[in-house]
């Protein structure tokens, strides 16, 4: 039941990505990837960087290709309904009970104690992609395009969306 | 037009959201609070907390919530949809052109080129994560038991990475309940004497 599986995937990476986008995308990845086996790490990542070079939150437009991808139109629906409609519809529930959450301290706890394990999952994430890069276009073009992207992402802050055209440009003129 | 606004207003903030999440949030303050006054100054922070309280994307919820307030339950859906299908078009649209080039002279290249990209982005995300866990926690030592925990756990053991967050989730909100408790209790002791 293809359909089953691409809500469970995204609601439980959803659910348990406590603190917003960074912390579900190592375990959207983990269902996806090494779970269900939809597409290879290396797709992931090429997904997961036009998805940062586009706006919006990250959850959602993973969810959306992914399930297009998989199921087609139904399939991006039902990922798509799994990342929104829980929280969304505990959100309008919650509505009325604001007082419960304004400044409780499990919040705070809830977000710190997740970000060491974010950590190690996010710090997985990017081995994998830069193993897959060297496999694939060997140690100097992948060290060449790392530096080269860390200075234009952090020190110079240019818009990862022209990072990536950059990148792109850079790989069809020199590796292509 | 009640609903023809909320999907203008959430498509804009769909649209210029670049960055995700906590970047939206002057968005949605500007469109919703400033604009169209939808919600009032006060709604909004109060309901941005629980939306920073319950898990998922921030942009979402906080779509749900305005919303419900301006026209219910449709509402709240002709927010999310606004919010959200704009963006998943382009992203399935681009990935499918990308992926049509593939066998195209220099575009197996231009994919390639990728990898050191995200690398970069996701390695950069990984140390804000290891500064935000450090410089945060009530514990130096509690951090670096978390951290060394989550490794054998993640790593060593191979557990699924939703159980280990599961139980992070679990432990502190439990222990941070605890806390409360007693500080509340001994106060009351305090109080009473």
């Amino acid at each position: 039941m293809i359909y089953l599986q691409l809500f469970w995937a995204f609601f439980i990476s959803n659910i348990l990505g406590y603190g917003g986008g960074p912390p579900s995308i190592p375990l959207i990845q983990n269902e996806v990837v090494d779970h269900y086996h939809w597409m290879s790490i290396k797709e992931f990542g090429e997904v997961l960087a036009v998805g940062n070079a586009l706006p919006s939150p990250i959850a959602t437009k993973l969810a959306g290709y992914i399930g297009y991808q998989v199921a087609g139109v139904p399939g991006a629906t039902v990922a798509l309904l799994a990342t929104v409609a829980p929280t969304a519809i505990a959100m309008i529930l919650l509505l009325q009970f604001i007082n419960l959450f304004r400044n409780a301290p499990q919040v705070k706890a809830m977000t710190q104690s997740v970000r060491p394990v974010v950590t190690v999952l996010l710090g997985t994430m990017t081995y994998q992609f830069l193993l897959g890069a060297v496999e694939g276009i060997g140690w100097i073009q992948t060290g060449i395009l790392t530096v080269a992207s860390y200075l234009l992402l952090e020190t110079w802050k240019v818009h990862p969306a022209f990072v990536m055209v950059a990148a792109m440009v850079y790989g069809y003129i020199f590796i292509g | 037009m009640v609903y023809w606004h909320l999907f203008l207003a959430f498509f804009r903030i769909g649209i210029f959201g670049f960055g995700g999440g906590p970047t939206m949030v002057p968005l949605f303050y500007t469109e919703c609070v400033k604009k169209y006054k939808w919600v009032s100054d006060e709604d909004f922070s109060d309901n941005l907390a629980l939306a920073n309280a319950l898990p998922g994307p921030i942009a979402t919820k906080l779509a749900a919530f305005i919303g419900y307030r301006v026209k219910g339950w449709m509402g709240a859906l002709v927010a999310n949809i606004a919010v959200v299908m704009p963006i998943v078009l382009v992203m399935i649209g681009l990935l499918q052109v990308i992926y049509q080039w593939k066998d195209a002279p220099g575009v197996y290249g231009m994919i390639q080129a990728i990898g050191p990209v995200i690398a970069v982005m996701t390695g950069v995300l990984t140390w804000e994560f290891l500064a935000k866990g450090w410089k945060g926690a009530a514990s130096k030592t509690g951090v670096s038991i978390s951290l060394g925990l989550s490794l054998v756990a993640l790593l060593f053991l191979d557990w699924h990475p939703g159980i280990v967050v599961g139980i992070a989730l679990l432990v502190s909100f439990a222990y941070s309940t605890w806390s409360v408790r007693k500080r509340k209790k001994q106060d009351g002791k305090e109080g009473a004497a």
